[in-house]
């Protein structure tokens, strides 16, 4: 009691400076009554401190009956006196009795008056933690145990563990020994045998014995090796040949036999065995082919019957670039590689015209396209301008010439593209091929679609040129050349070294070659052409490098009219190409080897004319197409007038037979002197040698003409494109008047021109080029391109009946050209004249008409009385 | 001898004969109007067909032999007249 007492005061000041803070700890609630019980109330109600209460079990439910005796007992003594009345009017029987110990609500012992707190306290802080604090509300459940869930493990866990199933046994020996008996020690090595440790071995107990079930093995593969080694003899090469010679039989035994008996008898005996069959030959021809014959027959037949398929469109190149707005002038096949046809495009004649003043840089080029690529040429060359004709070298396909519209003559070598050409896109093989330095041929090959562009070799000087636009090119051919004053020499070197051209001012002769007053000029250029130049795509052949743009004709050939002063105008011309035969007896085999090898022009010099021989049969004169329509035949020879001076002759014949422009003059394949020629509205066939005239001439046509070309395998066909597009087909064996079969529109607009070419796969392909660039190859069907049977002959025989109806109807004019003549004369004055323009139209039923009409007006004039 | 070049002479003059060669039977010639190199070749050439065709015969009749040979090509023909000793070829 008496640390209670102390505490007391000290308590009070201690509740004193807690009551400021009101927030933790109500200060005495309605509910709680703070109280003291003393030691020995404490030990009545067994309220004890420290001992039935403590801090951690400060609850002790007091009864309530007990309470009232105590109060009745001790009165005003007892502890409870002053809440006798609450202890009364509690409802329950137990009242809380919560032993403060932090003196929360002033004293040591609070009782706890409403059930409702006592509820509230005593069972919101259940043992084992003492919740002091009344009012807190959260309390932390601890989670509770889980009754166990046997899933079937504790089976398990059972059977594996180990246990015992019985108890250890456990045995004792045990040696009673009388003590004090007398001992004896010995030792005893370990290691011997009889001593050893007794030890109990197992044993394999016969008794039982356990079958091994179940055995563990492993395998391993090992490959087996096995080296060995083998040596072959190798036999010793050697070249071994034999040679015989033919026995032959000597001198004296050959006369023994002839001499004998025997060899009289055989030939006795087999003579007429002999002649037998020679006769037999001689009847019969042995050597006609039964099959051959009969398959012209059945060709034949087919002829008979109208050609029912036409030419098909095969391939159709058009290169929009270079194309645009332009038509094509001229069309080649390249002569020895297969499928590679070289085009040029020129301006139109209307858009130059229009803008001459505007000059537009577009620039001109031969395009090389290849079949089957329709659309992306093969080669380009780059022409100075636009040109209007070129040519193949014929002994040379890598050289070729080409004409411009500025009068210049243009060279190409494209020997360094012939790979390219050959093959589809050998773009790469090139590379690996050549030498040279790989830089520039990489940036070629990036690209792959990139054409590649060749510039030209050598462009003739602009003063020696064409004034006007070439519209002719030709080489001479290999047979022949000519000297400065065009007399025809002997052409050693046996390749096509000149080339013809022609221009509206004049006809000029070209050599290749190195002209021989330049010698000492070039004697220090010759070590610039010596050197081997790499040769890069882009860089220019120096094949010509002699010629460039110092080139010069070897002479010029003009055409002075011949009854008035001027000149004819040429636009196309013809020459006789010359055959000789000296050539081929003379070592052809190394000229066939020598073509290969690419000539060096520039090493070549042009022989002086002394030199050479002069070939007499070569014909000089040649057929020139003009401007006008005309057809002149003259020489080329330049004549000496009477001061030294060369000059042209007068041409030999003219002859007015096309109305315009003489668009296409070719020799027959077949004949070398027929010549067909195309102009204006009709096409005639003229003979070399016959003077009077053309032999034929065909009917004029509503369309004009624009270009023609003979078929190559058949002597009596041939193709002429129309204005319209069209192309007309004529056989002359079949119909004279007519074509014998129009292909209406084969091309949308006016056909430029017209070439053929029989491929080494024997395929027959016609080229057609129209004015808006487009390149059509056709295929000839077969009834063009097989020949009928005796083709050859029967063209002959028209060409001769032509020949001879010209020289009938050229020796009726005659007959006819003096009288009437005298009448032209006479009506001079009564009629405006006559133009008296002989028209080759050699059509008897006109002229029948015309004396007809003569002697009507000679009949009028008499009666009118002159 | 007289007579076999009178013989050979008039065999020769016919019209279409390029030349004719005696051989004997192993094909060595003995006489010819054409060079040597080409009598040598047509000799054992041909002397190779004869043989060839006469065994073929004999193959098929034993009794039967070969008479007379005629090799027609695109350019000329060969007449051929074998023998037991000797042959005669005519072109």
């Amino acid at each position: 009691m008496a640390p209670k007492r102390q505490k007391s005061p000290s308590r009070k000041t201690v509740k004193e400076n807690l009551t400021p803070s009101p927030m933790e700890k109500p200060d005495h609630p309605d509910d709680i009554y703070p109280i003291v019980l003393t030691t020995a109330t404490q030990e009545l109600f067994e309220c004890c401190i420290d001992e039935d209460v403590t801090e951690q079990s400060p609850y002790k439910l007091l009864e309530k009956d007990d309470i009232i005796q105590d109060i009745k007992t001790r009165a005003a003594v007892s502890d409870f006196h002053p809440v006798k009345q609450f202890v009364l009017d509690y409802p329950e029987d137990e009242i809380l009795l919560v032993f403060d110990v932090d003196f929360t609500y002033g004293q040591s012992f609070y009782l706890v008056l409403t059930p409702e707190a006592k509820a509230r306290i005593y069972n919101v802080l259940q043992p084992p933690q003492p919740e002091i604090i009344v009012l807190e509300d959260d309390v932390s459940k601890t989670p509770e145990p889980k009754p166990w869930i046997s899933l079937g493990s504790e089976l398990e866990v059972d059977q594996e563990s180990v246990k015992e199933t019985r108890e250890k046994l456990c045995y004792k020996f045990d040696l009673k020994r009388r003590p004090g008996l007398p001992v004896c020690f010995s030792d005893r090595n370990s290691t011997e045998a009889e001593c050893r440790s007794v030890a109990c071995p197992s044993y394999q107990d016969s008794r039982f014995s356990i079958k091994q079930m179940q055995r563990d093995c492993g395998m391993q593969a090992v490959p087996k090796l096995q080296s060995s080694t083998a040596q072959t003899e190798r036999a010793v090469q050697r070249n071994v040949f034999t040679q015989y010679e033919p026995r032959e039989l000597r001198e004296k035994e050959k006369e023994n036999i002839l001499r004998s008996e025997k060899l009289k008898k055989f030939v006795n005996s087999v003579t007429p065995r002999v002649l037998h069959a020679l006769q037999q030959a001689h009847i019969m021809n042995v050597f006609t082919d039964d099959f051959k014959a009969l398959g012209i027959g059945a060709e034949a037949s087919d002829q008979l019957v109208m050609v029912s398929e036409g030419l098909k469109l095969q391939w159709t190149f058009t290169d929009e670039k270079r194309a645009m707005g332009k038509k094509i002038s001229s069309v080649s096949w390249h002569p020895t590689i297969h499928g590679l046809i070289a085009v040029t495009f020129t301006k139109k004649q209307e858009e130059q015209l229009d803008k001459s003043t505007v000059y537009i840089n577009s620039p001109a080029f031969i395009v090389f396209y290849g079949f089957p690529d329709q659309s992306n040429p093969r080669l380009l060359l780059e022409c100075p301008d636009d040109i209007f004709a070129f040519e193949f070298c014929p002994s040379n396909p890598n050289v070729i010439v080409g004409g411009c519209r500025n009068g210049k003559v243009v060279l190409w070598d494209i020997s360094f593209h012939i790979p390219h050409l050959q093959g589809t896109r050998p773009n790469s093989k090139k590379a690996s091929d050549s030498d040279s330095d790989t830089d520039t041929f990489d940036l070629g090959n990036k690209k792959e679609n990139k054409t590649p562009v060749m510039s030209y070799c050598a462009v003739s000087s602009i003063e020696s040129s064409h004034k006007s636009p070439v519209t002719d090119v030709q080489w001479l051919p290999k047979t022949f050349e000519v000297t400065r004053t065009g007399v025809p020499v002997q052409n050693i070197s046996n390749m096509s070294v000149q080339v013809v051209t022609c221009s509206p001012d004049c006809v000029m002769f070209w050599d290749l070659r190195v002209p021989k007053l330049q010698n000492q000029f070039l004697a220090d250029r010759e070590q610039d052409v010596d050197q081997k130049t790499m040769m890069t795509p882009y860089s220019i052949p120096t094949t010509f490098k002699h010629l460039d743009r110092t080139w010069k004709p070897l002479f010029r050939v003009s055409l002075p009219k011949i009854d008035t002063s001027g000149e004819y105008a040429p636009l196309k011309f013809s020459l006789e190409h010359y055959t000789c035969n000296s050539n081929t007896g003379r070592n052809t085999d190394n000229e066939n080897d020598g073509a290969e090898v690419l000539p060096e022009y520039s090493q070549l010099r042009i022989p002086s004319a002394k030199t050479l021989k002069t070939l007499d049969d070569v014909i000089t004169k040649f057929y020139v197409g003009t401007e006008e329509g005309e057809i002149v035949y003259t020489d080329w020879k330049l004549e000496e007038d009477e001061f030294g001076r060369k000059f042209s002759a007068k041409p030999l014949l003219c002859f007015r037979t096309h109305a315009w422009f003489v668009n296409t003059m070719q020799r027959s394949p077949f004949f070398k002197d027929i010549l067909l020629t195309t102009g204006g509205w009709n096409f005639a066939i003229w003979k070399e040698g016959v003077m009077g005239g053309p032999i034929f001439v065909g009917p004029s046509s509503e369309q004009e003409y624009s270009a023609a070309c003979w078929s190559l395998s058949r002597s009596a066909i041939f193709f002429i494109g129309r204005n319209d597009g069209s192309i007309e087909v004529w056989n002359l064996l079949l119909n004279t008047s007519e074509p014998t079969h129009v292909h209406e529109h084969v091309a949308s607009t006016r056909i430029t021109c017209i070439k053929p070419c029989i491929t080494a796969s024997k395929q027959h392909y016609l080229a057609v080029a129209d004015n808006l660039g487009v390149l059509r190859v056709f295929n000839v069907p077969k009834a063009l391109r097989s020949p009928v049977k005796n083709e050859d002959l029967n063209m002959q025989i028209f060409f001769d009946q032509e020949n001879d109806r010209l020289k009938d109807y050229l020796e009726w004019e005659e007959l006819w050209a003096k009288p009437r003549k005298e009448e032209g004369e006479s009506k001079k004055q009564v009629e405006p004249d006559k133009p008296v323009t002989f028209q080759v139209d050699s059509e008897e039923a006109d002229l029948k008409e015309y004396s007809d009409y003569l002697k009507l007006e000679e009949s009028i004039l008499e009666h009118t009385g002159l | 001898m007289a007579e076999v070049e009178e013989t050979l002479k008039r065999i020769q003059g016919q019209k279409g004969v390029q030349g004719i060669i005696v051989a004997n039977s192993e094909g060595i010639p003995i006489k010819s109007t054409l060079d040597n190199s080409s009598t040598v070749q047509y000799a054992g050439l041909i002397h190779q067909l004869v043989m060839k065709a006469r065994s073929t015969i004999r193959d098929i009749d034993p009794q039967n032999d070969l008479t007379f040979m005629r090799v027609r090509s695109k350019k000329n023909e060969i007449m051929i007249a074998p023998d037991k000793d000797f042959f005669l070829i005519v072109i």
